[in-house]
């Protein structure tokens, strides 16, 4: 006993044992490299473009951390950034576009809200009715009246809304937008897509992990069919543009000039972020979630509540994918449903986070600027090779070319995405920059 | 009367079709998951593989089913299975066999299988472009108009001969499969190893057969149903991905590991998809005299839009794993 208070260190203090401090090569020589590489991107392309694309790439870090938090952290896959990011899109449009006169002018509001009152009345009576049982009714007999209620209400309610966005699509166009500023619509487009997960995360969180990332996938192509369909609300094929921004626009400053502006905000954003992720990470919350997601059964037998802990985080992970879709879609100053692809809005911020190392903010970071230059530049350089292949084809074995081969060399970068992802989980399944794991002892 | 055979066009035959279709990817996800115990993404792109292969070999051999009667198609249908079971079994090899030696977490194998999806995907669409093409390169798509021998049935059921094929087929592959499960001494085997893959072992099972053997059988059926879905329609590039969630749908509702569950499942969402864009209001305008007067029906009485389609799965899904995650026939592993 006396031995042991001996040999005990007495400046000890219980901590989180982070790693010795060590000077930081990798990060020192990863950052270094792709700071070069975007000033050769400087040079080459001139300041105006460059500096969007360092603006959609700061949006897009945004969406990566999202999904860091989900995948890095606690393990989740969510297969369906795209969603997220388009309910971040909408709300971004719907609150900052101007006020549309034609539809608040007319008695069209009135109608629209009575029929959202009935659904929310048919609500109330359906969830009574599933009820039923406590007053005596037969279990079977409240499920059948429960299933045919609901049924009756729902075509009733669906054929009236249907009547009344049809008169605001051929009346008023659109519904229009709210006229305030983009950054509340970035807000409640967080708050949506949050909501959107919780609903997810409820459902499928308990389950094996594949349910998640099926579900999201469905429910991503769902939003997006919504989006795209409802166009009293959003235009559909229409688009809506532009979408003003919170910040001076490129007619008052130039471009260059007004991106640099938009870009300082958002890299305000990943900063407030970045600081708040940290925090949590080291604090005996972020502890919590790791042992979680290394040994569940063990956590649960310390009396972790791990259901809950895993929507915390999958909802917290859904919030920064619709806000970081709101700036996305407030800076691109367009909102086009069908804009809203898997492979970029998806699969592209799925490979930044497995490439840049899940679970390491700063890693995270890098790999969402390191693989939007890329993406970026793969494009010309896809139309450049597909061009001398082709020119190639045609000289030596007299082969003429299909007509749409620009599309095709754009389609091949999907095939290079698959293979980056595929390669990546074989033979650096921690990422560029892994995620520091503290060892005690 | 009319309006039955309107019904029956539209919801009976059109439900079947794409119940057949879901059920024969169905059963291919659920026996992957049974046995490699990952949900298998990239299975839609297989589908598009195989139906991508028939089209190719119809091209280059347009005339090659005319002189036995079928369309050609048809008579390059096991050509293509063999390639798209050549190909899956390779993925395997190339893909997913690395990571489960490394003993990964199957949500990994997941991601790995997007990858998969995201690979195959860009390459059917740089060889076939992004257009859609029909399947019957040289031959005719048949219609069939059976007319019903009633007083006033003026419409006729009409059902197309690649529909036609597709039920047959259906049915000889169901029954193929069924055979092979509880006969042979592979499909035994198979049934070992899904139930316990460490005591399938234990007992002298040699586990990277049955795992080949799945891919062969999954590849072959998944090209089946690819191709005869782009006989029913075209063949597009992006087919897959209208198709991925209605399968998945399916192979929960039967409860995943269950073949025969997936067949149940794949007619129940093909069927719940084809009901919900029906137009109920067809059904009830014979009744329209006798009808209370206060009640003015809207002329669209369908409940979800058809390009809402997709929701319908969704929908199925959630309400399974809410109330039944097991399915409707108790499958396995869900923690």
């Amino acid at each position: 006993m006396s031995n042991s208070t001996e040999t005990r260190d007495p400046t000890y203090t219980p901590r989180d044992a982070t790693p010795a401090r060590r000077f930081p090569v990798r990060e020192v020589v990863l950052f270094g490299a792709l700071m070069a590489a975007i000033l050769a991107v400087y040079a080459l392309m001139g300041a105006a473009y460059s500096t969007r694309m360092l603006v959609e790439a700061a949006c897009y870090a945004i969406l990566a951390l999202g999904l860091t938090i989900q995948w890095g952290y606690a393990g989740q896959f969510n297969a369906g950034v795209m969603g997220f990011v388009a309910l971040g899109g909408f709300c971004a449009m719907l609150f900052s576009v101007p006020v549309n006169n034609a539809f608040w002018g007319t008695e069209l509001p009135g109608e629209l809200g009575r029929v959202l009152l009935y659904g929310v009345a048919a609500t109330f009576l359906v969830v009574g009715a599933s009820r039923l049982d406590r007053l005596g009714v037969p279990r079977k007999l409240r499920t059948l009246i429960t299933v045919v209620l609901a049924l009756v209400l729902y075509l009733v309610i669906i054929s009236q809304l249907r009547e009344v966005t049809s008169q605001i699509q051929s009346q008023a166009g659109f519904v229009g937008g709210f006229g305030l500023p983009a950054w509340v619509g970035w807000i409640v487009g967080g708050a949506l897509a949050g909501g959107v997960g919780y609903f997810i995360g409820h459902v499928c969180l308990g389950l094996r992990s594949d349910y998640l990332a099926i579900a999201t996938l469905g429910i991503a192509e769902i939003i997006k069919a919504f989006l795209k369909n409802s166009d009293w609300l959003t235009r559909g094929t229409a688009t809506v543009s532009p979408l003003p921004w919170p910040t001076p626009g490129p007619a008052e400053l130039g471009f260059t000039l007004s991106r640099a502006i938009y870009l300082s905000i958002t890299a305000m954003v990943i900063a407030v972020i970045f600081f708040l992720l940290h925090r949590a990470y080291h604090a005996p919350w972020g502890r919590m979630i790791r042992a979680i997601r290394d040994n569940e059964v063990s956590a649960a037998a310390m009396g972790k509540d791990i259901n809950k802990r895993r929507l915390e985080i999958f909802v917290l992970g859904c919030i920064l994918m619709g806000l970081g879709g709101g700036m996305l879609g407030t800076f691109n100053s367009l909102f086009d449903p069908q804009g809203y692809l898997p492979l970029n809005h998806t699969f592209l911020v799925l490979v930044m986070v497995i490439l840049g190392g899940p679970g390491n903010n700063l890693g995270t970071i890098f790999g969402a600027v390191a693989v939007y230059i890329i993406w970026i530049m793969s494009e010309p350089l896809a139309l450049f090779v597909m061009e001398l292949i082709v020119s190639f084809g045609e000289g030596t074995f007299g082969w003429d070319a299909p007509n749409n081969m620009d599309s095709r060399a754009l389609q091949a970068r999907v095939l290079v995405i698959g293979m980056l992802i595929t390669l990546v989980l074989r033979f650096a399944p921690k990422g560029l920059l892994p995620e520091k794991i503290a060892h005690h002892g | 009367m009319n309006e039955l055979v309107f019904f029956i066009n539209n919801v009976i035959i059109a439900g079947s079709v794409t119940g057949s279709i879901y059920a024969i990817g169905a059963i291919g996800v659920t026996l992957i998951f049974s046995i490699m115990r990952f949900a298998h993404f990239a299975h839609a792109d297989m589908m598009t593989f195989g139906a991508f292969m028939v089209l190719l070999l119809t091209t280059l051999f347009p005339a090659a089913g005319a002189s036995i009667g079928v369309p050609t198609a048809l008579v390059m249908l096991p050509l293509a299975m063999l390639l798209t079971a050549t190909l899956a079994v390779g993925i395997d090899k190339a893909f997913y066999k690395p990571l489960r030696v490394h003993g990964v977490k199957p949500i990994v194998l997941v991601i790995g299988s997007l990858g998969v999806t995201l690979m195959l995907q860009g390459l059917i669409r740089l060889f076939s472009g992004t257009g859609g093409q029909s399947l019957y390169v040289d031959d005719r798509k048949e219609i069939f108009r059976l007319a019903l021998p009633f007083e006033g049935a003026r419409a006729p059921i009409v059902i197309t001969e690649p529909q036609l094929y597709l039920f047959v087929i259906t049915l000889v592959a169901v029954v193929a499969l069924h055979v092979f499960l509880n006969r042979s001494r592979l499909g035994k085997a198979m049934r070992a190893m899904s139930d316990n893959p460490e005591l399938a072992q234990a007992s002298g099972i040699n586990t990277n057969t049955i795992v080949a053997v799945t891919w062969v059988i999954a590849g072959g059926l998944a090209a089946i149903a690819g191709t005869l879905l782009s006989l029913d329609v075209t063949f597009k590039p992006d087919l897959s991905f209208f198709l991925l969630l209605p399968i998945f749908a399916a192979a929960i509702v039967g409860g995943v590991g269950h073949p025969y569950g997936a067949i149940a499942g794949g007619f129940v969402v093909g069927f719940a998809e084809t009901l919900a864009v029906f137009n109920w209001n067809v059904l009830l305008r014979p009744f329209r005299d006798s009808l209370p007067t206060w009640l003015e029906l809207p002329s669209n009485l369908a409940f979800v839009g058809t390009e809402y389609k997709i929701v319908v799965p969704f929908f199925i899904l959630v309400a399974i794993l809410v109330w039944r995650p097991t399915g409707l026939f108790k499958g396995k592993v869900i923690q």
